[in-house]
């Protein structure tokens, strides 16, 4: 009885500790600590992982490695692509370590629910890695900010732009589930309002390895461009099998819905050349950018992709936000976020109040084996720009959007 | 287990949130009673099933679902849960047991990855987002489960009264007949025992005891996610049973516990969590063939 007694007791200061408010100004505990949440060993390692911890290791230490007199510290976790472990480990962060902001947070399952509970908790998140519009429509947060892109700027952009170069006609090879649906029909909306046709679909299911089936039917459709809307190892797969069938040397067009710069590494450029897609980084953009590569380059010997580019950008405008607020208070951060120009390598975006940071996206193409330079940036010289889609036209509007703390 | 064992692992549950961090312990409870529920099945029937996640995610997706769409309460949500996975284990039971060895872990395998499937196209999943905001709500009407506390000793005693259910069945007439069909079925059956059923039985429990596992970790981490369906959880439970030593009471326990334990102290050092749970598991099949709890009874048994 005296036991339950004294753990009734101990609940009760537990609790009182926990609605207790949080001072208002100044530093709390001291230091102001970030924690990277990433995808360390499994699919996704690859567009984040320690890279997205060097990167944001890179953005304290440029940033002075102090902010308003206190230390930043930087910590990391692998939530090993699973909710609860994502979810526990950044309960954790909040609760013990009192970590002030989570970035990266790749993988959308365990990017919306640590986003839900780091905002009960009174905690801003810079998510770079996932792409799920439900981050900022139905499942918004107050504290919750989508840095760096989502499924529906990738595809709305490439398409914009490769219509508008005269792709005109279009047949998609979709991943059979909500993900690849919505890539498709965000897509088909675009090139349909500015005038293309639709030539057809063909729904393969979700980690399929033969796709010849499928790009004969795309092939025979006369399409210009076929858009891949899946993502991982089935966007992988299909170019690669398009490359067998020679389906861009006989004039087609494949545009890609979600492609990362370590994608088409991995492909190398004689399978991927011509692949056209939208991203939020290129290293070799402008000089901002192609500082920020060759330091992280020189530090981890791979160039950034976007979501790693992102983490950086992130905790950046991060501590300029504290040092502007003078606290790292959530709410007094988080007004001056929504107040502050986000600078993203030269260009200048804002952060709305359903928290999707809205800024310029990039049409690339691969490029092809003769236009390669090995003498430019350590054999990443990949990509070309091809187009620059303004922040407004690339994101769904506030009043397309269903995010709840919008007044409409 | 005697009345001392008993007080201790109720004393040492009372106490552990004071120890160790609430949530994690929940984490802990959540997949112990997971491969609980498990061993029960092959540890004690000697049925190796491969498709575990399928009533541990479909429970949590389940009762994600129902407190979250119907706004009934958290028990509300773990028992619908729970009968969910007990309905689904006696449609698998039903097709698998007829089946032996590798046929029947690969039926397992592919009705639950019939469930994988569904779980990522039906609507209500919300496909690779997961189910998510799943409300913690009051127990009962008047406990607040979002304190950390309250949810960890619902927790605790849903564990403690799941672990108490199956130490009886283990115990019972049913659990001697278990082990008499997992040792020598023929002879079961020529002593009288409708062998099929009994195993259907053990399946079903077992079904229904990992859903209410996974039905109590959506309540806790809020969210049902593709993770809970897919083989590798499948999987995972293996390991845990097996590391921890399958056939004995506390042996999935203390591998649950260990496995979780190390993916989440290991969590802070990036990419290699999977290459330690590896060489665990290696080392245990070589060296602990019993497991770890088996291995130490087994020492126990050897010295007094």
């Amino acid at each position: 009885m005296k036991k339950l007694a004294c753990s009734l007791a101990c609940a009760a200061a537990l609790g009182l500790s926990v609605t207790a408010p949080v001072n208002a100004a100044g530093i709390s505990n001291g230091e102001v600590k970030i924690g990277v949440l990433s995808d360390m060993s499994g699919v996704y390692s690859a567009i984040g992982g320690k890279g997205s911890v060097v990167a944001a290791e890179m953005a304290v230490h440029d940033f002075g490695g102090t902010v308003l007199g206190k230390p930043i510290k930087i910590v990391s976790a692998d939530h090993q692509n699973k909710a609860d472990v994502g979810s526990a480990v950044a309960r954790e962060w909040i609760d013990k370590d009192h970590v002030d902001m989570i970035t990266d947070i790749l993988n959308s399952a365990v990017g919306i629910a640590v986003q839900k509970l780091a905002s009960e908790k009174h905690t801003i998140t810079m998510n770079t890695g996932a792409g799920s519009t439900a981050l900022t429509n139905k499942d918004c947060t107050k504290y919750g900010i989508h840095y760096l892109y989502d499924t529906y700027a990738l595809p709305v952009g490439t398409a914009t732009a490769i219509v508008k170069g005269g792709g005109t006609s279009w047949y998609f090879i979709t991943a059979d589930y909500a993900f690849g649906h919505s890539l498709q029909n965000n897509t088909e909306t675009i090139v349909k309002s500015l005038g293309g046709e639709i030539k057809g679909a063909v729904q393969a299911p979700l980690g399929t390895s033969d796709f010849s089936s499928y790009l004969i039917q795309a092939q025979g459709s006369g399409a210009k461009v076929i858009g891949l809307a899946n993502a991982g190892a089935d966007t992988i797969n299909a170019i690669k099998q398009a490359n067998e069938f020679g389906i861009v040397q006989k004039g087609q067009q494949l545009a890609g819905m979600l492609v990362f710069i370590s994608d088409v590494k991995s492909l190398g450029l004689d399978t991927a050349k011509g692949l056209q897609f939208t991203t939020g980084y290129y290293w070799d953009r402008n000089d901002a950018s192609r500082k920020f590569g060759n330091a992280f380059y020189a530090k981890f010997g791979k160039m950034p992709t976007m979501d790693q580019a992102g983490v950086y950008s992130a905790v950046l405008n991060y501590l300029k936000a504290v040092k502007a607020a003078g606290t790292d208070n959530a709410d007094a951060v988080r007004a001056e976020l929504g107040k502050m120009k986000i600078d993203f390598f030269g260009s200048v975006g804002h952060i709305r109040a359903d928290g999707l940071n809205v800024h310029d996206m990039y049409l690339v193409k691969v490029k092809s084996p003769k236009e390669f330079n090995p003498n430019v940036g350590h054999g990443w010289d990949l990509l070309k720009v091809e187009a620059t889609i303004p922040g407004d036209k690339a994101y769904m509007s506030l009043a397309q959007g269903s995010c709840k703390l919008v007044k409409k | 287990m005697n009345r001392i064992a008993w007080i201790t692992v109720i004393v040492l549950g009372l106490l552990a949130p004071f120890a160790v961090y609430p949530v994690l312990m929940m984490e802990l409870l959540c997949f112990a009673l997971f491969a609980c529920a498990f061993n029960l099945l092959l540890g004690y029937s000697g049925l190796l099933s491969f498709g575990h996640a399928a009533f541990f995610g479909g429970a949590a997706y389940i009762c994600g679902y129902a407190v979250t769409a119907w706004h009934l309460g958290p028990l509300q949500g773990i028992l619908i849960g729970t009968a969910f996975a007990g309905g689904l284990g006696l449609v698998f039971g039903v097709l698998a047991i007829r089946r032996q060895g590798i046929y029947f872990a690969m039926i397992t395998l592919a009705l639950a990855q019939i469930i994988f499937f569904l779980c990522l196209k039906m609507p209500f999943t919300g496909g690779e987002d997961g189910l998510q905001g799943v409300p913690r709500g009051m127990l009962f009407g008047f406990i607040d489960l979002n304190k950390p506390l309250n949810m960890y000793y619902t927790v605790f005693a849903i564990f403690m009264i799941c672990f108490w259910l199956i130490w009886r069945a283990v115990n019972s007439p049913f659990g001697q007949v278990l082990s008499a069909i997992r040792e020598n079925e023929a002879r079961a059956i020529s002593l009288g025992y409708s062998v099929e059923r009994i195993k259907l039985l053990a399946f079903v429990l077992s079904a229904t005891l990992a859903g209410t596992a996974g039905a109590t970790k959506s309540i806790v981490f809020q969210t049902a996610s593709l993770t809970d369906v897919s083989w590798h959880t499948s999987g995972e439970v293996i390991l845990m049973t097996l590391v921890g030593g399958m056939g004995t009471l506390l042996g999935p326990v203390v591998g649950a516990f260990t496995i979780v334990g190390l993916q989440h102290e290991l969590s802070s050092i990036g990419s290699w969590v999977t290459v330690i749970i590896g060489l665990t598991f290696i080392v245990c099949v070589l060296v602990f063939r019993r497991g770890m709890v088996g291995e130490l009874t087994r020492l126990w048994k050897r010295s007094f």
